[in-house]
């Protein structure tokens, strides 16, 4: 009660703005590259969890990273291929980490503007399976045989041909713009910010050990069985594996060798997996029977130096989301963070908690502060359960609004950091870091609401995002229904 | 009372201290009173009683080397240290001095670690290759390398010793021979440094300080390895430096190289630079005498090497340059955030490139679109070339080029801080785009004529706010010559001259700042001895013989060659407008040969013909044959007592050395400094000599005299020496540097 009588706000909900609701996330098992094959169409877990028919869904957003050549749009694939309306229109978003972060808030864009009114929004990765391309030599000489007429000028373009030719091209590990791996980067972060060795592995080891107490607990409700071809059902992440500090100390550098701090246990690993989230306008959703999980509400993007402060987004964009929030840190009951890598994650809280970085680099007057542990990625975070670049955001989002309902908080914030690192070189995107703020009200108190603030930070060195939403505002009777609207009930119904 | 006279020497040393972290001790250094640090005598001397304190300090147990200075490890051994000393005993007891306290860190029962962030050149270098190992930032700012040959001398501390067994024989003298400057990637390659390290970005300090500071970190770790044996000293030799080792043990082998070796030095120097051949004599006498002979003659060729005119010149050159990479006039009022350059040809576009990637945006105007395409293709090409040598990526390249903005028009040119305009050499032509300019740009727009010959005043004539006007005069190619003549008139205003300053500075360029006339400075000088060149060409040199004659000289271009370079459409143009400003002094040979030529479509190696004929693809040019038909038209009869090989050289320089010192006297120079400067970095007067000034000194401002008069008796006074020289002739102890 008194918990939440200290906010800043008591709810963010704006007059002439729509709400838009979280109705329900869902993903895949996360599981690590090359273990087993896991197919993209997750839609049906999706469906079955909402009851939701097939044909009322307007529209269909999915992230990717990289993208398999002959699914370029792979949304309408899998979207087709899970037996939505072929009426339904789907399009593929791809913003590195943060590609289904950008996924969702496009179907907040298309939700407050009016266009649709419930949007499935996800992400998708397979590491297991990424194109791997003839070179580029290679390449000219199959599109000019395409054109060639004759058979001399077949033979004589088949003739050039040369063992290097042959070479296949794997999609580039660097960032674009800078030739830096991102496990490179991230350990120069480390050292700039003065992260040891040993702070990094007590934080992997928290992740693991916290997301295996959230596995045993059944925490992650979010997680839908999945029936592999040919093999077994996977039913959990199998990349939970909590170790000791002798163990994660054995371990050499991965990246910088060999005086390096950042290693493959302090590291989020390479990840197959796929998620998705129902959202819709709060009054389709009471309309249809659901009981939003969350309600999403504002987002920010963020862009900054590709090489010196790629994996530093959150620093940038939390502030900058609170602030449009009207909120403070000690508004927020949970965070949400992406953990690229213990040491980035260790180094955006120095930052935060840094005067002297607020004035130096943020233009700020003093420092926002870096969120307290006992509230911050308390189910795990990617370090344990693993990062299908494109699907890690709605996986941030769905766990925010559990977390909120079990924890019995109001606000929750959700940050990201994305690169261009992994993408591939051809593809050309560069982003460098990323936010993602989501909140949700909710709560048991006819005064209180519990809101989910959604922010959502992103950077690239060319184009900026600032898309402006903050809709939604309810709350919760004593007898555990949502009242919506204004100040008055628009609609009731029961929590489960 | 040891511990008291060290918390006091401690005290009262200001370049070199020390603390120790655990057991390793970090000896910071640090010049208070200069931006770099340098070898000096107080910087050796502290850094000998520090050394002695680690070694007996028994709690310690390694050691760590660093710099406090971003961007400087030691950029060298202090040169007036050297200059200080007045004979050749003297500075070879100075090179010992060195040699002896890098063999002790060599020797150091404490392993010592070298932590190198920024340049870490010549002494510098010889003292990190004594330390057990090497760690390097892997900054752009973090170069290693010998220039000492650059200077006229030889690595003196042990340099010439160690680098052949640390590199390998060629390795080595590819670095001493060129005194190039290797990335810290590189060096690693090449096993001069053992471990990079990569330079940080923001974090909870600033990102230079905090790059110290991890360095200091990684270099700590390092030296506890050391001790702890966990680091090997040695890298395991790859087959290919095995298989180098092994060849490199047979003396055939190594005498074959002494000889190559020498053979390209002398190709390339004409045995003009003793220092190259020195360098090659004490490598020789480390491997093949031993390490006594060796160092021996590393410090006795460096003590013969620093008393020599050449080394005086080159030193000359070196601290000229550094003068003239200063704006003496000063902080402009506004800094020059966008550029406009008028005609996209080699100069326009070769500006245009220059400035482009400095981070200044760029506008290239030019009237045909065909021409503004080669124009922006030129800039691209040069870019791209770069990113073929790795030194910026194709993103950086990309990035680069959107600052550049191409167009046929005026627009946006209210928002540029400068115009350079770089159209046809026709003062009309001139008038014309000036006019046109002052209509459309903002009223603190500077406007600047690149222009190499028509005086600044008469293009300023056209102008309604004269102040604002300025001559920069580039040299072609202008990304490779490092040479910016500025040229102000008396309405010039000194913030005008300050900008023009400023913005040469980021282009990169040595920039010399000189009155208004008739071929300013660089030009003018050039006109006599091209005037000159024409008349030994009819007295039927043949122009092999004349690019002989030059180079032998110390010219690195011949003057026929050059003469192909420029145009000789330009050079006849220059030698007509020159003619007519300054009389008879400028005559000599016939302009008539240069306009024939021009007629006939010599013009040069644009034109495929000049002097010589030029083929696509073809590295060897020939004799263009059809010159003979206008040389025997224009024959002249070569008078025996001023023709002899070493006559034509004299008679050629000395009109060129006269016409400076002309400038001088005149007051179009500044000072005899921006006199060498200009001479040897935008006409290539020979750097040996270093420059017309140096060459008066160091020859003898009598000796030319005499030789002058002789030409003159024969030629007239084409040969007649200004009054300043004849003051310098008369009064021996009047010298043009001190």
């Amino acid at each position: 009660n008194s918990q939440f009588q200290t906010k800043s706000k008591k709810s963010l909900s704006r007059p002439g703005v729509k709400n838009i609701v979280l109705v329900e996330g869902v993903r895949t098992p996360f599981l690590l590259s090359g273990t087993t094959y896991v197919s993209s169409l997750l839609h049906e877990g999706l469906l079955n969890k909402t009851a939701l028919p097939k044909d009322a869904v307007d529209y269909i957003i999915y992230g990717t990273v990289i993208q398999e050549v002959k699914t370029s749009n792979i949304a309408r694939e899998a979207a087709l291929g899970a037996g939505f309306s072929d009426k339904t229109p789907s399009h593929t978003v791809t913003m590195a980490c943060i590609s289904s972060n950008q996924a969702m808030t496009t179907g907040v864009g298309l939700i407050a503007s009016g266009q649709c009114d419930t949007i499935v929004a996800g992400g998708v990765e397979f590491m297991s399976d990424v194109p791997i391309r003839h070179s580029r030599k290679m390449r000219k000489t199959m599109l000019s045989l395409n054109k060639a007429k004759t058979l001399g000028q077949r033979l004589s373009l088949i003739g050039g041909i040369r063992m290097a030719h042959l070479a296949p091209e794997l999609p580039a590990v660097a960032e674009f713009s800078t030739a830096e791996t991102m496990g490179h980067s991230a350990d120069r972060l480390a050292a700039a910010f003065g992260v040891t060795r040993l702070e990094q592995d007590e934080f992997a080891l928290r992740s693991h050990t916290l997301a295996k107490k959230a596995q045993d607990a059944g925490l992650l409700e979010d997680v839908i069985s999945f029936k592999v071809p040919g093999r077994d059902i996977v039913s959990k992440d199998n990349g939970i594996r909590p170790s000791s500090m002798e163990q994660l100390a054995k371990l050499k550098a991965a990246f910088v060798k060999p005086h390096g701090t950042v290693t493959a246990a302090n590291s989020s690993f390479l990840t197959d997996g796929a998620s998705a989230v129902l959202i819709m306008s709060e009054e389709k959703a009471l309309a249809m029977g659901y009981k939003p999980k969350a309600y999403l509400r504002d987002f920010v993007y963020v862009s900054q130096d590709p090489k010196d402060q790629l994996l530093l987004g959150p620093a940038y964009g939390t502030p900058k989301v609170l602030q449009r929030a009207g909120l403070t840190m000690a508004d927020i009951d949970v965070f949400e963070f992406h953990e690229a890598f213990a040491g980035q994650i260790m180094a955006n809280l120095k930052a935060m908690d840094s005067d002297w970085f607020a004035q130096t680099y943020m233009g700020r007057t003093s420092k926002v502060g870096a969120p307290p542990m006992e509230k911050f990625n308390l189910w795990g975070g990617s370090l344990s359960l693993g990062h299908p670049f494109g699907a890690t955001g709605c996986r941030l989002v769905t766990t925010v609004a559990h977390r909120l309902r079990k924890e019995g908080g109001q606000y929750g914030l959700v940050a990201a950091c994305a690169a261009g690192g992994q993408v591939s070189r051809d593809h050309a995107v560069c982003p460098s870091t990323g936010t993602v703020l989501w909140g949700q009200e909710s709560g048991d108190l006819s005064t209180d609401t519990h809101t989910v603030l959604m922010g959502h930070v992103y950077s690239t060195p060319w184009f900026s995002h600032r898309k402006v939403f903050l809709c939604y505002r309810g709350r919760i009777g004593a007898d555990k229904t949502l009242l919506t609207g204004r100040d008055r009930p628009i609609r009731q119904y029961r929590f489960s | 009372i040891c511990s008291h006279v060290s918390i006091a020497n401690r005290l009262t040393r200001t370049h070199v201290n020390y603390e120790v972290k655990g057991d390793v001790a970090v000896i910071r250094m640090n010049d208070p009173n200069s931006k770099v640090n340098t070898l000096s005598v107080q910087m050796q001397r502290e850094m000998s009683e520090v050394m002695e304190e680690v070694w007996a300090n028994t709690a310690v147990g390694s050691a760590v080397l660093i710099s406090s200075k971003p961007g400087c490890f030691i950029a060298g051994a202090d040169i007036n240290m050297i200059q200080a000393c007045t004979n050749t005993e003297e500075v070879t007891r100075l090179s010992q001095e060195g040699q002896k306290m890098f063999e002790k860190i060599e020797k150091s029962p404490k392993p010592i670690v070298a932590a190198i962030n920024g340049s870490c050149l010549g002494g510098g270098l010889e003292f990190a290759i004594s330390c057990q190992y090497r760690i390097a930032t892997k900054s752009k700012k973090t170069v290693l390398g010998t220039p000492e040959v650059m200077l006229g001398l030889l690595p003196g501390a042990g340099g010439t010793q160690r680098l052949p067994k640390m590199v390998g024989i060629p390795s080595a003298f590819d670095m001493m021979l060129t005194g190039r400057n290797i990335r810290a990637d590189k060096a690693k390659k090449m096993g001069l440094v053992h471990q990079l390290v990569d330079p940080l970005g923001p974090g909870l300090k600033g990102p230079e300080e905090r790059t110290i500071e991890y360095l200091e970190e990684v270099a700590i770790e390092f030296a506890r390895g050391i001790v702890a044996k966990k680091i090997p000293l040695t890298k395991e030799k790859g087959t290919m430096q095995k298989l180098q080792d092994y060849v490199m043990s047979y003396p055939v082998v190594r005498n074959q190289i002494y000889k190559t070796v020498t053979g390209k030095v002398m190709k390339q120097s004409k045995g003009l630079y003793p220092a190259p051949l020195k360098i090659i004599d004490s490598v020789k006498a480390g491997l093949e005498q031993g390490p006594d002979a060796g160092y021996l003659a590393e410090s006795q060729n460096f003590g013969q090497l620093a008393k020599t005119t050449e080394s005086e010149a080159l030193i000359g050159l070196y601290q000229g340059q550094v003068i003239c990479k200063k704006n003496r006039f000063g902080t402009p009022a506004r800094p020059v955030k966008t550029l406009a350059i008028l005609g996209a040809g080699l100069m326009g576009a070769g500006v245009a490139q220059v400035t482009v990637d400095k981070g200044i945006h760029t506008i290239l105007k030019d009237t045909t679109v065909p021409g503004l395409a080669r124009g922006e293709q030129q800039v691209y090409k040069g870019l791209n070339t770069k990113t073929k040598k790795r030194t910026i990526t194709t993103f950086e390249r990309d990035s680069i080029l959107s600052g550049l903005t191409g167009q046929l028009d005026y627009s946006g040119f209210e928002k540029a801080d400068m115009v350079i305009e770089a159209v046809f050499e026709d003062i009309n032509i001139k008038h014309k785009v000036l006019k046109e300019v002052e209509a459309v740009i903002s009223p603190h727009c500077i406007f600047a004529s690149n222009t190499s010959a028509l005086p600044i005043k008469d293009i300023a004539a056209a102008s309604i706010r004269p102040d604002k006007v300025i001559g920069m005069h580039y040299f072609s190619p202008v990304d490779k010559m490092q040479l910016l003549e500025i040229i102000t008139t008396e309405q010039t205003s000194a913030d005008t001259t300050a900008a023009a300053v400023a913005v040469g500075l980021k282009q990169g360029k040595v920039i010399i700042v000189v009155g208004d006339g008739p071929g300013f400075y660089t030009t003018r000088c050039l006109g006599p001895m091209l005037g000159e060149a024409v008349r030994v060409l009819q007295e039927g040199v043949g122009p092999k013989k004349l690019d002989q004659l030059t180079t032998s000289f110390g010219f690195p271009v011949g003057t026929a060659t050059l003469a192909d370079e420029v145009g000789i459409d330009v050079a006849a143009h220059v030698a007509e407008d020159l003619g007519k400003a300054f009389g008879s002094r400028f005559g000599g040979g016939n302009v008539e040969v240069l306009k024939t030529m021009v007629d006939l479509g010599f013009k040069g190696r644009k034109s495929g013909k000049g002097c010589y004929v030029y083929q696509e693809g073809l590295k060897t040019k020939e004799v263009n044959r059809e010159l003979d038909d206008i040389m025997d038209k224009y024959k002249l009869t070569p008078h025996p007592s001023v023709s002899s090989d070493s006559d034509v050289q004299y008679r050629l320089v000395s009109r060129f050395v006269n016409e400076a010192v002309l400038c001088l006297q005149e007051g179009i120079l500044n000072s005899p400094v921006e006199g060498d400067i200009g001479a040897v970095f935008g006409l290539g007067f020979p750097p040996c000599l270093g420059g017309p000034f140096r060459f008066v000194d160091s020859f003898g401002a009598d000796k030319l005299v005499q030789k002058m008069r002789a030409y003159e008796a024969v030629y007239g006074d084409h040969f007649t020496p200004c009054q300043l020289l004849l003051d310098h002739a008369n009064d021996p102890s009047k010298k043009f540097h001190k």
